[in-house]
């Protein structure tokens, strides 16, 4: 089986869309950020962090690989005050290559 | 019974995965196809990648009409190749190519027949993610006399020692967002022919004696990607196919130094790559830069195959892994 996984085709995992979406402004703070990727990801090796502009992360800590969409990677927020933050996500694809990358949003006030 | 058999039968899978991802992650994580950081550089057509990789260009086809040159004929080119790229370690790569050539020329017989093969190796000794630059050297050999005389193949061998590099905009200032998703690729090599001179004997006799300069081969590549604006920049609502769009322009040339010789000749070449989770496909024009590059402006296409993603586990991996 081991062996199996190894020889399956796949890419490495870039993001393909968020929510909210990369460089938007949004007027009602999110609840959560999503990340959807090309690729299903490891679990245990794709993590995500937002930051406030002071570079502190704001995010509740619970990032994680969606249970029911591999490709999907998601963690809960707070409500955040208006101004600019910065997701970074670093992930690990079902194939061991790394992607990462960072963005921003707005909430506006 | 069987209820424990079906528990022992999950632990065992689950025990297998986590295997697997121990392995995968004490192997060290893959080193993706062109990727520095958030920068993914596509393969070029008619300029040389800054990146070593497992990859397969299979085929590039491309055609263009040369002008007269002294006593040969104007010619159309028609050219349909195979490049083959494989990473021995993570950083250092051999590389073969082949040509098959067909030329037309007015009042004369169509040629057809391979060029000379070519060999070549690379070493990446620099890239930096949070830059998003990355260079290479590498060493290419055009082997003499293994074409065919019919298409011109030459008898001598050609050397090219070259330095490659790549640098991703990502790091320009906020007010220049919209130009972060530029990147600029380029090469600087000499072109050593083996033979100073290659003596021709005329079917009535006469002796004729040309001369082999040295080269300055020297292109770039500037890249707009339309995935890195989507992904880090601002999602802008390209659909598909538009958001794997990467618009690009190589500029390719050839620059004679001495023996005689001078003048320079290339191509400037406006074109779109499509950048797929396992191949790519481009297609460029060929606009030559004078008249001794050619008479028309031509194209090149191509399928180019990541090896890396398409086989993680077997040729798409280091020889010699870390």
């Amino acid at each position: 089986m081991a062996a199996v996984l190894v020889q399956t085709a796949s890419a490495h995992a870039f993001l393909d869309r968020a929510v909210p979406a990369v460089g938007s402004s949004v007027r009602t703070p999110p609840t959560e950020l999503k990340l959807w990727f090309t690729e299903r990801l490891e679990p245990a090796f794709s993590k995500v962090r937002v930051e406030d502009g002071g570079g502190k992360q704001v995010d509740r800590g619970d990032g994680r690989v969606d249970s029911a969409d591999g490709v999907l990677l998601r963690v809960s927020l707070p409500r955040l005050p208006p101004g600019t933050y910065r997701v970074k996500w670093r992930v690990l694809s079902v194939d061991t290559h790394v992607s990462e990358g960072d963005f921003t949003f707005d909430v506006a006030p | 019974m069987i209820s424990n058999t079906i528990a022992a039968t999950a632990a065992g899978r689950r025990l297998a995965l986590g295997l697997v991802c121990l392995y995968a992650v004490a192997a060290g994580p893959a080193v993706a196809h062109g990727v520095v950081g958030k920068r993914f550089f596509p393969a070029t057509l008619t300029t040389e990648d800054p990146f070593v990789a497992d990859e397969l260009s299979l085929p590039t086809i491309s055609r263009i009409k040369t002008g007269a040159n002294g006593d040969e004929p104007a010619q159309r080119e028609t050219a349909f190749s195979a490049d083959v790229t494989k990473r021995v370690t993570e950083n250092f790569a051999v590389g073969f190519g082949a040509s098959y050539l067909r030329l037309q020329s007015s009042g004369e017989a169509t040629q057809t027949g391979f060029d000379n093969l070519e060999a070549g190796v690379k070493y990446q000794f620099y890239q930096d993610a949070e830059s998003e630059s990355i260079a290479s050297v590498g060493v290419d050999w055009d082997i003499g006399g293994s074409g065919s005389k019919r298409v011109g193949a030459e008898p001598f061998s050609t050397i090219t020692p070259a330095l490659f590099f790549g640098k991703g905009f990502g790091d320009l200032p906020q007010d220049a967002k919209y130009l972060r998703p530029l990147a600029l690729t380029g090469q600087l090599g000499i072109g050593l022919p083996t033979r100073a001179s290659t003596t021709t004997i005329g079917s009535e006799g006469n002796v004729s004696i040309e001369r082999n300069p040295h080269t300055l081969q020297w292109g770039f590549a500037l890249e707009y990607s339309f995935p890195y604006l989507q992904s880090f920049v601002q999602d802008v609502g390209l659909a598909a196919p538009f958001n794997r769009m990467i618009p690009v322009v190589e500029v390719s040339m050839s620059t004679a130094l001495d023996r005689g010789a001078s003048g320079t000749t290339g191509t400037i070449n406006p074109g779109i790559i499509w950048s797929g989770n396992y191949f790519q496909l481009a297609a460029e024009a060929l606009i030559p830069v004078n008249r001794a590059s050619g008479k028309h402006t031509g194209w090149i296409v191509q399928l180019h195959f990541y090896l890396d993603d398409l086989f993680p586990g077997s040729i798409g991996r280091p020889i010699f892994r870390n």
